[in-house]
């Protein structure tokens, strides 16, 4: 198996990536759409959608009633319904960029999954070799690069719809857009810096990121410090991150685009059945790439705790068993934690969304350019003194 | 009353920031979010109905089984959306209920009309129409969303009422021929 696809043209090579992607982030934008309902209604006090069951799935004693209480066949069900629903296209429309718009959402958010290392093994040497589709040194630079072009999608959805709503949601992305990406930026850069010490390396690296922060304790020292999590080390530059990417993947409290209270869908309003689902999956796909990066960078990736890297984990478990040793055993384990991390923020993504109400237009403005960019510069100079303090 | 002014001190920074209200915000959905749910999960779990709940209006039998209506109509005359038909009936002459007299030959209640009111129940002198728990009425057709006067008494059943009043008025009658 594994000959053959190193074997086959790139091309091919290539294409199998691409399958994979879309296999995996469309089932898990699925289950985070249930999720998202399960969540409102649970913090609602309601049980949530329970009802859909595949019959030889519900003759299953425990696991098939389970399986129905969770809500999850209703994922299928709505998927289904996207899929065969009738597409209509508005007359009023431009018709070409008004298809083009879905596909230009999808394409960067399955872009920079690409970019984004998902877990690590650990090679003979004991080096944490990460798990990634394109193993990019400039990293973190290409997630923003290309993640930033997903707002072009809800411009020009807001643009081709020809109607007032859309086109008011799609004003309001762009600048909310322009008004977070630099705090967003900003906030990472003392990360990199910290990372790209002077003598070091230099690196833009994701999974450079996360090996800094594969530290183990050594006492209270500047030397356990330095291999912590970004999180204790930059609480300022992690709070910033946060609340720029929850505007930037334009959810609550900063679902401006959308805003069904006043813009009715938002820069969506004029879509309906599968286009309107590629958005959908697109703004979750943007969101567990938001939280994926913010894990890698601030959460320490696949470490499973502060001071407690993935490496001695392994040890730990190899002596229950040799077995854990594995590399495909390693990976496994790296990939869930990782993953837990990030469907754990995603999951805060939506506890939030329910709990905080919709801010007002020139309060997303005022908190962008007022607050969250002075905070970020203030943030930056602060480390660029810190490190130039540190380096001997 | 007296003008008591209210100091309005200026937010702190902690406020300003809106980070502890989210956290305080926070706390309150993860408790809601872990406490029982408040929803029923209604085909399988029934609401508790309190009493005098009015649900589908019904006719009803005393505990010998002679129906209770004996078609007055004053029900027909006092429902508003005029949902009630009666055509009224003898009971016949051999019968052991003989000395009521009457009873409703037909007794329709068009549920399309009917506005759950209770009047027809109260207006009743002889305690035989009820509204009961039923509030889940459904039908394909008009036709099928009329309850006729066995689907009435289907839904009714009896009233344990023990006063009996036709019989006791039977038996005075029967009382009274004796004396004289």
């Amino acid at each position: 198996m594994v000959d053959l696809y190193l074997s086959s043209p790139s091309l091919v090579q290539g294409l199998l990536k691409g399958l994979a992607v879309i296999m995996v982030i469309f089932p898990i934008g699925g289950a985070c759409s249930m999720a998202e309902r399960k969540v409102s209604a649970w913090i609602q006090g309601r049980p949530g959608p329970n009802r859909a069951v595949v019959p030889w799935v519900a003759w299953i004693p425990v696991l098939g009633p389970f399986l129905q209480r969770l809500g999850v066949f209703h994922v299928m069900a709505d998927g289904g319904k996207m899929l065969f629903k009738e597409d209509a296209l508005p007359g009023h429309v431009r018709k070409f960029y008004f298809v083009l718009a879905p596909l230009v959402a999808m394409m960067p958010a399955l872009t920079t999954v690409t970019t984004v290392p998902v877990g690590a093994y650990l090679d003979a040497a004991g080096r944490a070799v990460p798990l990634v589709l394109a193993n990019v040194d400039i990293g973190i630079l290409a997630v923003f690069a290309v993640s930033s072009l997903g707002v072009y999608a809800l411009i020009l959805a807001g643009w081709a719809s020809n109607s007032k709503y859309p086109f008011l949601g799609g004003i309001r992305a762009s600048a909310q857009l322009i008004a977070y990406e630099l705090s967003l930026t900003l906030s990472v850069v003392p990360v990199f810096l910290w990372i790209n010490a002077p003598g070091t390396p230099g690196t833009l690296s994701l999974s450079r990121a996360v090996e800094f922060q594969s530290g183990v304790w050594q006492g209270f020292s500047t030397a356990s410090w330095g291999g912590v999590w970004f999180l204790f080390l930059m609480p300022v530059s992690a709070l910033v991150f946060l609340i720029a990417l929850f505007a930037e993947t334009n959810r609550h409290p900063f679902d401006m685009a959308e805003g069904e209270s006043d813009l009715v869908g938002g820069f969506h309003t004029e879509y309906g059945a599968f286009k309107w689902g590629l958005f959908f999956v697109a703004e979750y796909a943007h969101m567990l790439i938001g939280s994926a990066v913010f894990t890698l960078l601030f959460l320490g990736g696949w470490n499973p705790l502060p001071w407690v890297p993935l490496a001695t984990l392994v040890d730990w478990l190899t002596v229950l068993t040799p077995l854990a040793a594995h590399p495909i055993a390693v990976g496994l384990l790296s990939i869930g934690i990782f993953l837990g991390k990030v469907l754990a923020l995603v999951f805060f993504f939506m506890w939030v969304r329910w709990t905080v109400p919709r801010f007002r237009y020139d309060q997303v403005m005022e908190l962008g350019w007022k607050k969250l960019l002075p905070l970020s510069i203030v943030n930056l100079l602060f480390y660029l003194g810190a490190i130039a303090a540190l380096t001997p | 009353m007296a003008v008591v002014p209210v100091a309005r001190p200026p937010l702190t920074l902690a406020e300003r920031s809106y980070l502890p209200q989210i956290a305080a915000g926070l706390r309150t959905t993860w408790r809601h979010l872990v406490r029982p749910k408040q929803t029923l999960e209604y085909p399988e779990q029934r609401p508790a109905l309190p009493p005098g709940y009015r649900g589908v209006p019904t006719l009803v039998r005393d505990p010998h089984g002679r129906e209770k209506c004996v078609s007055c109509q004053l029900c027909e005359f006092v429902c508003p959306p005029k949902a009630i038909r009666i055509t009224p009936g003898e009971i016949a002459a051999d019968a052991t209920t003989a000395h009521v007299e009457k009873a409703p030959k037909e007794f329709e209640i068009d549920m399309l009309r009917c506005i759950y009111c209770g009047m027809c129940q109260e207006v009743c002198p002889e305690e035989a129409i009820w509204l009961q728990n039923q509030f889940s009425m459904t039908g394909t057709s008009r036709e099928e969303m009329v309850n006729r006067k066995d689907r009435l008494y289907e839904l009714g059943g009896t009233l344990p009422d023990q006063h009996l009043k036709w019989d006791r008025k039977a038996a005075a009658e029967q009382a009274g021929n004796d004396l004289h």
